[in-house]
């Protein structure tokens, strides 16, 4: 699925939600299936400090692609970024930094994109861009 | 109201009863307060958040406006707005004559000796950047260090910290204890030690403790030691009377006390005041300027340099007189009770955490607290979600978190227009976060 299908997707299941508790009760369920950053990885370096939650990302590079993992200490941030990572693991730098992430205002969250609330989603999000970013260059390298 | 201030004049000579709202701050004749009538005061309580009806708990942050407020700065702009100061013309002198009635309403609320005591600033964080820059420039030197607690806001920190750098001085701290009280047990030991001014929080705006400020203000005095006292989360929960207190300094924000944003309180004892060099230089400030030399103004234009917000020391002034009406004997009563209450709902709350001091007489306006293992963010969405407004997080005060090893709190904070049914709802609302959380 491309990076704008799985967003599309996640959109579809949260338009059943009547109830703001529905919805909530969701996305807390998606941080439990949030593919957990190894241990090892959840240093100092790999943490992504917001202002109020914390967020550890930890990106690997295979065949091409991206794979993310990660960890949050606020169950709501967690299921964020467990979708962030649905949508944007597996897909190549150039795909990542392209992406548009549309998916979290349209359910009604934009609070947690907004720089002011400033929790550690926004700078996930930044953070992978730059890892795509980084990964991109080195690809573009490697073929000179 | 709109009389004329006449500054320089000893306010302490006309005696007790002047006080704006006829309304004394004698104990004893306490009116119970009707808060259904109050929050009609406040057009913006009956907001609808999310289909909700709003529960506002975050007045710590800053409290609503009441109609008193809203219309005394609207007929500002309406009737005399003009430049203050300045203008020979009718305008001006209308508006000079209100602003200035506004600092006596200022001056008679804490109690000052005289007008020319209380500058109007930006808030509290600029009336203490204006103390540690000017105190600092004059006084401070390398070796001699500034005493704060360990449970200040960052206002209370960062200026202190900027001039101590510089005069190659040091900032030492208070400690606290696990209840969030100050321990004052070496205090004297540490005053002996070259420490050249005390600063420190009359109520913490993250933990509500009430500071024995009388008690450190005399420590202090004892050594010859002045004090700044951060009011912020003092002055609109309890009556604050500079010259009982015996406080060199004082800071405030209108803005925490039903009035508007972008002005404030410095209040300075007059012998301080003199001794400081100008914080800003330009217009107000000056009594002569050439190229070759400047004098300064007199107290308290000294320290205002610039046109000044009118409208806001208006707003404040009316905020003031509004606060004096209702009492704040009875507000400080009635926000007592509530404070009790909401203990004892919130208590009932199985993993509910109060952080900071568990007697209600200890504390006021803030509950801090934490429910289980629930992320203070988590919680906050979710009462957000209810209609509920609370903060959560450090409360701009990193070091108390860390003192407790916490990521921060959810934080509750009372105002005189709070009810029962709003602590009710804010329980209410904790459960169906912990079922969704927990
Ligand atoms: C204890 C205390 N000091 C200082 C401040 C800073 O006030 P302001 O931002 O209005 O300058 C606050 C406000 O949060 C406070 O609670």
């Amino acid at each position: 699925m491309t990076i704008q299908e799985t967003q599309d997707e996640i959109i579809d299941d949260f338009e059943v939600f009547g109830d703001w508790m529905d919805k909530y009760e969701h996305i807390i369920q998606m941080g439990k299936e949030l593919p957990l950053i190894d241990p090892q990885y959840k240093t100092e370096d790999n943490l992504i400090k917001g202002c109020q939650s914390k967020v550890w990302l930890h990106a690997e590079y295979r065949d091409g692609n991206l794979y993310f993992t990660a960890d949050s200490d606020a169950a709501i941030t967690k299921g964020l970024v467990s979708m962030v990572i649905q949508v944007l693991s597996g897909h190549t730098p150039e795909q990542i930094t392209g992406a548009e992430i549309y998916f979290i205002d349209a359910i009604g969250l934009r609070n947690h994109l907004s720089s002011t609330r400033s929790n550690g989603l926004l700078s996930m999000l930044k953070q992978i861009k730059l890892y795509a970013l980084a990964f991109q260059a080195k690809s573009l390298q490697s073929k000179l | 109201m709109h009389n004329t201030a006449t500054i320089g004049e000893d306010r302490r000579a006309g005696g007790e009863s002047q006080r704006p709202g006829g309304e004394s701050r004698g104990k004893g004749e306490s009116r119970r307060l009707d808060i259904e009538a109050i929050r009609k005061d406040f057009p913006i309580l009956e907001t609808t958040v999310y289909g909700y009806p709003l529960v506002y708990l975050d007045n710590a942050a800053t409290t609503q406006k009441p109609l008193a407020v809203l219309n005394a700065m609207d007929e500002y702009y309406r009737t005399i707005n003009s430049n203050v100061h300045r203008g020979v013309h009718y305008l001006s002198q209308r508006a000079t004559d209100a602003v200035e009635a506004a600092r006596v309403t200022l001056a008679d609320f804490i109690n000052a000796r005289h007008a020319y005591e209380v500058i109007f600033t930006r808030g509290t964080t600029e009336s203490i950047n204006l103390v540690a820059a000017c105190f600092g420039k004059k006084f401070l030197q390398e070796g001699d260090s500034i005493l704060v607690s360990g449970m200040e806001h960052h206002s209370n920190i960062v200026p202190w910290q900027m001039i101590c750098e510089e005069k190659k001085a040091t900032l030492k701290v208070i400690p606290i204890d696990e209840n969030g009280e100050l321990i004052l047990d070496g205090l004297d030991e540490v005053l002996r030690g070259g420490v050249k001014l005390v600063a420190f929080n009359y109520v913490s705006n993250a933990l509500g403790t009430i500071n024995p400020a009388r008690e450190i203000i005399a420590a202090a005095h004892r050594h010859g030691i002045p004090v700044l006292l951060d009011a912020a989360q003092a002055i609109q929960h309890m009556a604050v009377d500079v010259q009982d207190l015996d406080v060199d300094f004082l800071a405030f924000s209108s803005h925490k006390l039903y009035g508007p944003t972008g002005i404030g309180i410095l209040y300075g004892k007059e012998e301080w005041l003199n001794q400081l060099p100008p914080y800003q230089g330009g217009g107000e400030m000056i009594k002569t300027v050439t190229f070759a030399r400047t004098t300064y103004n007199d107290l308290p234009f000294k320290f205002e340099a610039g046109t000044p917000d009118m409208a806001g020391m208006i707003g404040l002034g009316a905020a003031v007189r509004y606060v004096q009406e209702l009492g704040l004997d009875n507000i400080q009563h009635a926000e007592h009770e509530l404070m009790g209450y909401a203990l004892d709902v919130l208590r009932e709350i199985k993993g509910f955490r109060l952080i900071g001091n568990v007697d209600a007489g200890h504390r006021a306006g803030v509950i801090s607290f934490l429910v289980g293992n629930i992320h203070p963010f988590d919680m906050g969405e979710i009462l957000d979600q209810q209609g509920i407004a609370v903060r959560t997080g450090h409360h701009c005060a990193q070091p108390i978190m860390d003192r407790y090893c916490i990521p921060g709190t959810v934080r509750a904070s009372l105002a005189v227009y709070n009810t029962p049914a709003e602590m009710d709802r804010l329980a209410a609302g904790i459960r169906k976060a912990v079922t969704l959380l927990g």
